[in-house]
């Protein structure tokens, strides 16, 4: 087994992510079978390859600064127009601070 | 004038002669869209008001005598991860359910200012994951060639709503096959462009270094067009390219002769199914056409897989953190600490696939695991890249299938996550170079499903992989 029960609990946790009973069951089978389809890239030597985070064009240029001016800006309103819940300009969320 | 066959020019050129009004157009495409959706549920809602204000604004382009954008009055589909303002934009998610966006896609804007007429927002897999469809809060689009099959995914309404003629083109996104596999199960035309060639400003995202936009049409000189329109550097994406936007469809008769195509050995290998022999057909074609074929070595096929399902869900698992019950309208009622709010929010938002992924991808960056899975599959990245730039020095342009079958049937595959995922075998691999890469029809099986043949050329060279494209359509597509 690549991962167990306990290491599948761990992760939710990380990922902030409530699972039922049934989907951590489910979750370990799944992920151990696709964890062990991956260990298919142990096979190949990678000493001295270096990764490649992004698709990077030699000689083209994909990435630049702008001037640093301003540019018009969403607004408050719209920002918090999605908000399940809002109030005076702001996200609101459960209490995080005790008094 | 069928309304389900139309092509962009045939617009145009009925626009220009005033034997239509684009208003009365985007009328009947609306109806025809709306009474045929219900048989595949390709569109997940239309957006009429925007729609005939688009048309409103080409007819009175015409009657002032000012030129006409290249897609005036074409009625289109746009799949729902590509935002659109005040039009709901849900990602297949029920999270998303009752998202209304506040700004534009960039690929949206540049559609609308070439006067397109977007009619609504198609299925997908949820935020795009997914090669069936099946994985949408909405429920699954059926192919229009036999409802009884799924359409392929993420992009599957997109593909469905041009298979059926519900749109004349449509656009789609692909992380990792997302686009060329829908269109190849509903036989028409879909275009992953280079990484960067299209901006993804206002694609939701799903994995940030895979991610592409790109367009779905019934021939290949419509879907030159659209990329013609959406293609070009975009500030507001830092990844865009400058690279110059030649025009596409005004240059596609180029011809063919002379140019070196390779088949990769690692993906003929195992072929021996009719997918196999329809592909070997077109490649019959290919070569009448002029084109010396020879083979190639892409020696980390076998890898890509594994690569892939890292780096996307690692992706994946980070971009999805956002829905949290904070920003995006959803938050779970059982909410009584901020802890609780974001798990159960998220627990009970995101669908099976998703939550698998999110899983995997939250694994494979924690602590201890980083290096073993994450940056490994990154340097086999490198490895993917350098096996095509290898091949590219010997040919101008890789020719595969786009699937290892065609069309299966809705709930044949769902149970098997890993099955599913193998079944992008031959897409990953262009998605993990960045490389521009399409598919176009390439014949049916004896039972009548499409098959797609896909195309691959280096960066930026989308002209010569929609010459070979173009060239093998008229050309009437693969041998008999």
């Amino acid at each position: 087994m690549k991962i167990t029960e306990q290491q599948v609990r761990y992760v939710a946790e990380l990922a902030n992510l409530r699972l039922t009973d049934e989907e951590a069951a489910r979750f370990q089978s799944d992920l151990n079978e696709i964890l062990e389809h991956m260990d298919k890239l142990n096979e190949l030597d990678t000493t001295d390859v270096e990764p490649m985070a992004q698709v990077l064009f030699e000689g083209g240029e994909t990435a630049t600064l702008r001037e640093d001016v301003e540019h018009p800006v969403l607004g408050t309103e719209t920002a918090l127009a999605n908000a399940p819940l809002a109030g005076a300009g702001c996200f609101k969320v459960p209490k995080v601070i005790e008094r | 004038m069928e309304i389900a066959r139309l092509t962009i020019s045939q617009i145009l050129e009925g626009l220009q002669e005033r034997r239509f009004r684009a208003v009365e157009l985007a009328q009947q495409a609306l109806r025809f869209a709306q009474a045929e959706n219900p048989k595949t549920n390709a569109y997940l809602h239309f957006c009429p008001e925007r729609a005939m204000a688009a048309a409103r604004k080409v007819d009175e382009a015409i009657e002032r005598g000012r030129p006409l954008g290249p897609l005036a009055g074409v009625p289109m589909a746009v799949k729902d991860v590509i935002l659109t303002t005040g039009v709901r934009t849900t990602a297949g998610s029920r999270l998303l359910a009752n998202y209304i966006p506040p700004y534009d896609a960039t690929a949206v804007v540049r559609l609308e200012r070439a006067g397109a007429v977007i009619l609504g927002k198609t299925n997908c897999d949820e935020f795009a994951m997914g090669s069936s469809n099946e994985n949408s809060a909405f429920g699954p689009v059926r192919n229009p060639v036999d409802p009884e099959r799924v359409p392929g995914g993420s992009s599957g309404g997109s593909g469905a709503a041009v298979a059926q003629g519900t749109a004349v083109v449509a656009l789609g996104s692909d992380t990792g096959g997302s686009i060329r596999q829908p269109a190849s199960f509903c036989g028409v035309v879909g275009i992953t462009p280079t990484y960067g060639r299209v901006s993804r400003y206002g694609l939701i995202a799903f994995a940030s270094s895979l991610d592409r936009i790109g367009p779905f049409a019934r021939n290949v000189r419509d879907a030159a067009v659209l990329l013609g329109v959406i293609a070009g550097r975009d500030e507001r994406d830092a990844t865009s390219a400058f690279a110059p936007v030649p025009d596409y469809a005004a240059q596609l008769q180029g011809g063919v002769r002379g140019v070196r195509v390779g088949l990769p050995r690692e993906y003929f290998r195992d072929l021996s199914s009719e997918t196999g022999d329809r592909i070997l057909r077109g490649v019959e074609t290919l070569k009448k056409l002029g084109c010396e074929i020879s083979e190639v070595s892409l020696p980390t096929t076998d890898y890509a897989i594994a690569c892939y399902y890292i780096i996307c869900t690692a992706e994946a698992s980070s971009n999805l953190a956002r829905y949290d019950g904070v920003r995006y309208t959803m938050r779970s009622k059982e909410a009584p600490t901020l802890i609780d709010m974001y798990r159960n929010t998220r627990g009970e938002g995101f669908g099976a696939e998703c939550k698998r992924r999110i899983m995997l991808g939250t694994y494979v960056l924690s602590a201890g695991y980083y290096d073993a899975y994450y940056l490994k599959a990154q340097k086999v990245r490198t490895l993917v890249a350098r096996d095509f730039a290898q091949a590219f020095e010997k040919v101008d342009a890789i020719v595969v299938p786009v699937s290892p079958f065609p069309a299966f049937k809705l709930g044949e595959k769902i149970a098997d996550p890993l099955e599913m995922y193998l079944s992008d075998i031959y897409t990953i691999t262009g998605s993990l170079a960045g490389l521009p890469c399409m598919s176009v029809p390439c014949g049916r099986t004896a039972s009548g499903l499409p098959v797609g043949m896909q195309i691959l050329t280096r960066h930026f060279d989308e002209l010569g992989m929609l010459r070979l494209a173009y060239a093998f359509e008229q050309a009437g597509g693969p041998e008999a």
